[in-house]
């Protein structure tokens, strides 16, 4: 691991859904610059293990601090890619204004989004290759370019962490290396924490990668080796074509 | 059949009922357009029908029924919404409760009014030809109040209508904001009783937005098409109704509910053709 101090430290964290456990004692430090994989099979507790990240859950118990605060007061610096699927995608909004909404935070309560709010608007579309979109409705594009709105809306808010819940659910093979090679040059600037249930194809973009089944099984600091990983999912799985750097 | 217009040039109760729809137009175009694609319905209708018991209290007591809509639609929106967001799973069944219970309680101190119990059916129904000179300015402000507030949090209602959890890492008062739109519901629902009546407020709250939504690409677009529906349906509605006596809030309703069923099925095909046109 790097010798940058972390910007996420979780400690003896726990948290619970109903009374059932979904989380167990994870400790994890995640440094600046990172580009971290946290996999684990469905219901493994990783996608609410991003969102004690974003302080919209809270632990039971243990500790969670972001850029050395509560999450609540860091949220200024993460930026957060849901799953586009849990959006209605017949909503009439175009896709300049669901990047714009990125921006709400950065505005006054009574403000209005200025030229400097598209400029950067459209900077971020352009990062992400969806300059001719703006005018669309968002409901009408496909899945890729859908997540691409998402990153971009994210990436309006200038965050130095940004956290994207499985971003290549129900995207092909091609699309899905297209984002991962975007979010890649993303990482030269930004720390990213990426939630997967898929361990075939981060592993060759991510730095680190982190098992979660209700426990962290395997810390990004140890080696991954077959036997870490089938303890993870609980049963063999197809090995990693590429071996991580850790 | 153009004796309308005659009517309309000369009498006062006609041109009253004009500028009502065109009030009620502005705000069930606009506010509609929330209740559709934050999928309220049944939330909106819970705050329509609790406000009968509002209205009979008043009655029963000599207040204005006006006042009595305003107040008790604002704590049906208040009382509903912190159900909807704390008693999430019984939603459904709570809201039900204090539908009927509001109806109810209406209908009781209705009774109990001593004299003739026209009442009664004029806020089950409406009466756009009966409105009142003196109601106008109370209409107005509300329908100014509504629109300001839109105009203002336009962007914050957006975000929590389209990405509630988003627009929390954003930092909105979710909560605070999504009452604030119950509110405005509940004072869009007060302006378009007097056109259609409790029963079929509903209708008008969903049908123009509805229908909008389907030519609409941004929550905008959608709010100015829907308003420009609700001034033709309540305008045809009065129109159609006028020579053959027909009450006119069943007309508006049933003119709104045929041409967005129509706009609807014409959708549907339209979709139908491009999936084809795409697949060849």
């Amino acid at each position: 691991m790097s010798d940058k101090p972390a910007i996420v430290e979780i400690e003896h964290l726990d948290f619970a859904y109903d009374g059932s456990p979904v989380l167990e004692d994870i400790t994890l430090l995640i440094p600046g610059g990172d580009f971290l994989g946290v996999v684990g099979p469905n219901g493994s507790g990783k996608s609410t293990l991003l969102k004690i990240i974003l302080g919209l859950l809270h632990p039971n118990r243990g500790s969670i601090r972001v850029f050395g605060r509560p999450p609540e007061r860091a949220r200024h610096l993460m930026g957060y890619v849901p799953q586009h699927a849990e959006l209605d995608q017949n909503f009439p909004i175009t896709v300049m204004d669901v990047i714009l909404l990125g921006r709400l935070s950065k505005i006054p309560l009574l403000g209005r989004f200025g030229k400097k709010d598209r400029m950067i608007a459209e900077e971020a579309m352009d990062k992400v290759t969806i300059l001719d979109l703006g005018n669309r409705q968002f409901g009408t594009l496909s899945g890729g370019q859908k997540q691409r709105v998402l990153i971009a809306r994210a990436l309006v808010g200038k965050p130095k962490l940004l956290l994207l819940d499985e971003p290549t659910a129900s995207i092909d093979g091609r699309v899905e290396e297209d984002i991962y090679e975007l979010l890649k040059k993303i990482n030269e600037h930004v720390t990213i924490i990426l939630v997967s249930h898929d361990l075939g194809f981060i592993s060759s973009y991510v730095r680190h990668v982190a098992c979660v089944n209700r426990r962290l099984v395997c810390n990004p600091t140890q080696d991954i080796t077959g036997d870490v990983i089938e303890a993870c999912y609980g049963g063999p799985v197809q090995m990693l074509k590429h071996t991580c750097e850790i | 059949m153009f004796e309308f217009f005659d009517v309309l040039a000369k009498q006062a109760f006609m041109q009253n009922a004009v500028i009502v729809g065109l009030l009620a137009s502005l705000a069930c175009g606009v506010i509609g357009s929330y209740v559709v694609v934050r999928k309220i319905v049944f939330i909106s209708g819970g705050i329509a029908h609790t406000v009968l018991g509002g209205m009979g209290i008043a009655y029963y007591y000599g207040w204005s029924p006006l006042h009595g809509a305003v107040v008790s639609a604002l704590a049906a929106a208040v009382v509903i919404g912190f159900v909807s967001i704390r008693y999430h799973q019984y939603e459904d069944t709570i809201i039900g409760a204090l539908w009927s219970i509001g109806m109810a309680v209406g209908v009781l101190f209705i009774y109990k009014t001593p004299g003739y119990n026209v009442d009664l059916m004029t806020y089950l129904f409406g009466n756009i030809l009966m409105v009142g000179r003196d109601s106008i300015p109370l209409l107005i402000v509300l329908d100014a109040v509504i629109l300001l507030l839109v105009w203002v949090f336009y962007r914050r209602f957006l975000a929590v209508c389209f990405d509630e959890e988003y627009s929390e890492l954003q930092g909105i008062p979710v909560v605070r904001t999504y009452l604030l739109l119950l509110c405005l519901i509940a004072l869009t629902v007060v302006i378009l009783i007097q056109v259609v009546g409790i029963i079929l407020v509903i209708a008008l709250l969903t049908l123009p937005a509805a229908t909008a939504r389907h030519y609409a690409r941004s929550l905008g677009q959608m709010m100015i098409l829907a308003s420009l529906l609700g001034v033709l349906f309540t305008s045809a509605g009065l129109f159609v109704s006028y020579g053959p006596n027909l009450p006119a809030g069943a007309t508006i309703v049933v003119i709104s509910g045929a041409v967005y069923l129509s706009a609807t099925m014409l959708k549907g095909v339209a979709t139908r053709l491009k999936n084809r046109e795409k697949l060849d």
